[in-house]
């Protein structure tokens, strides 16, 4: 039973009118299934076929979850940073049509006593899938509300019994140029790597995502498994995961190889240390049309009464 | 080609074929057709402006170098239109930035322009097109004699700072950019070998002279 409701935006001030009735928003979601019905019928032999997506049994996970309304589904699945499939936005949704994700396994390696390769709905099956309403804030100042499915990685993680030696966990991208036109080009160093502190990563917002607006993930959006981590820059959301691994030592991550000045290893939204570039404090909100002002960005993103004890004593512009 | 049918067909042509990009953008915003602006219309069309303001600046760079390498004088009749559209998809980058993307908020303008080095350069390079653009006119042209060609010899560095600020905002995919780069050089660089060639010949004629009439080293 969920006593005390947590709402991330509540240290922003949301006007009632932008909080969206369940009626108007269920009714959104039939509009939308009926709307991608009509269009796998008429688009049936192009790749990006939202339709194929499958339905999921899920719960709302409503204290977890944020009142703001969500992104539209056409937002959310178009305008996507996942360079394997290329660097412009609109290429994950263009060309990620070929990219097969069943079947799929997972290796879980390093310092845990139980290890291996599993396959993907070996891995899922003891936990029970959650809808949880999240704040995306991509690290180039635009935001996003997205309704994810999927289950607390930390549940998962303690399966496999994480040694005392366990202080991080890595993650890594499956390598298929053959399926994945960016990898054929040496724009990041492939296969994309990303890693989070266990205590980060056992934190009960931390989400192994399979779906999104209650169907399995697009291609686009990182399918079939991916990270979320809310109160993080986006980048640190890994997607399509083959590989988890235990580590004693931090492990490297993909944009902090590339530019360690702009990009580290927490990378945690925080408005008031700015990219070296460009500035953090404010944020485009997408789906707000031609008028809409920048949003001030909340310090880890609004959930800052949740996480901000990881970091106790941490300095944040150091460690950013 | 004779100047006439510069004037009667190539350059309305090319009028109408620099406006395409504004049009494609208008159609957008209107939804015009089913065309749309994507998750994040402002940036759609910042970086369209931009984008073109960019490109419209070095083919108005490329005239010159092109006239001399086709042999086609007639170019020339064109740089004024290219350039002028050069500054207005600079001008209309620079305020789509200004009033939809930061909504005049004048705290983060400010900020923005003091601490982020590719604004700052980005700025520059629009404020040292605005004396080009005010002198583009025949009369202003005749009003500075001289000083007219060396005051538009500000878009080599405007180039080059446009280049710079394109290439300071891309997180990991600079291949564009160098692109614009790479020509930007190649066609600086074909003026800097002219002009050495030139000063070289002259250098030359003037002994040339001084041999011919004897006098030597006075």
């Amino acid at each position: 039973m969920w006593i005390k409701r947590f709402r991330p935006g509540d240290s922003a001030t949301i006007a009632p009118s932008e909080i969206t009735p369940e009626h108007v928003y269920l009714n959104r979601r039939q509009i939308l299934a009926a709307g991608l019905a009509v269009g796998t019928a008429a688009i049936a032999p192009h790749s990006f076929a939202a339709g194929a997506q499958r339905k999921l049994e899920f719960a709302r996970h409503e204290r977890f979850s944020t009142n703001e309304p969500p992104t539209s589904y056409d937002d959310i699945t178009t305008y996507n940073n996942f360079y394997e499939f290329g660097t412009d936005k609109s290429d994950p949704s263009d060309n990620s049509g070929a990219f097969k994700t069943t079947p799929w396994s997972v290796t879980i390696a390093g310092e845990a006593e139980i290890t291996g390769t599993f396959a993907l709905e070996d891995l899922l099956k003891p936990h029970a899938l959650e809808e949880r309403i999240y704040r995306m804030r991509c690290v180039e100042a635009w935001s996003m509300v997205i309704p994810w499915v999927g289950v607390p990685l930390g549940a998962v993680l303690k399966r496999f019994k994480p040694t005392s030696r366990a202080k991080y966990v890595a993650f890594k991208t499956v390598l298929r140029p053959q399926e994945m036109p960016g990898q054929r080009s040496r724009v990041l160093p492939w296969p994309y790597v990303e890693g989070l502190r266990i205590d980060e990563a056992m934190h009960p917002l931390t989400l192994l995502a399979v779906g999104l607006y209650g169907k399995t993930l697009p291609n686009q959006n990182g399918a079939p498994l991916r990270l979320v981590v809310p109160w993080k820059y986006g980048f640190k959301g890994i997607k399509s995961i083959v590989e988890i691994r235990f580590t004693e030592e931090q492990p490297p991550t993909t944009w902090n190889l590339l530019a360690p000045h702009e990009y580290g290893f927490y990378a945690n939204v925080n408005p008031n240390v700015d990219h070296p570039r460009w500035s953090q404090a404010r944020e485009r909100h997408i789906g707000g049309g031609l008028f809409e002002s920048r949003r001030p960005t909340l310090m880890f993103n609004g959930y800052e009464k949740e996480v901000a004890s990881l970091y106790a004593g941490m300095d944040l512009r150091r460690f950013y | 080609m004779k100047p006439t049918t510069v004037r009667r067909l190539i350059k309305p042509a090319l009028f109408i074929a620099c406006l395409l990009p504004l049009l494609s953008v208008l159609w957008r915003v209107f939804g015009i057709g089913g065309a749309r602006l994507g998750a994040n219309p402002i940036e759609e069309i910042q970086d369209t402006f931009g984008l073109w303001g960019l490109r419209l600046l070095v083919v108005t760079l490329a005239i010159t170098p092109l006239r001399d390498w086709l042999g086609a004088p007639w170019l020339t009749m064109l740089r004024r239109m290219l350039g002028l559209f050069a500054f207005a998809y600079v001008l209309l980058h620079f305020l789509t930035w200004l009033v939809l993307d930061q909504g005049l908020y004048w705290p983060g303008i400010l900020e923005d322009i003091a601490k982020r080095p590719f604004i700052t350069i980005g700025l520059i390079a629009l404020l040292l097109l605005v004396p080009l653009a005010v002198t583009s006119t025949k009369g202003m042209m005749r009003r500075l004699g001289k000083r007219w060609q060396a005051l538009h010899r500000l878009i080599y560095p405007i180039a080059l700072l446009a280049v710079w600020h394109f290439y300071w905002q891309v997180k990991a995919d600079i291949r564009e950019p160098l692109c614009y780069a790479a020509i930007v050089g190649v066609l600086l660089a074909w003026r800097a070998w002219k002009a050495m060639r030139r000063r070289a010949a002259r250098q030359e004629n003037m002994s040339a002279v001084r041999e011919a009439s004897g006098d030597g080293l006075s």
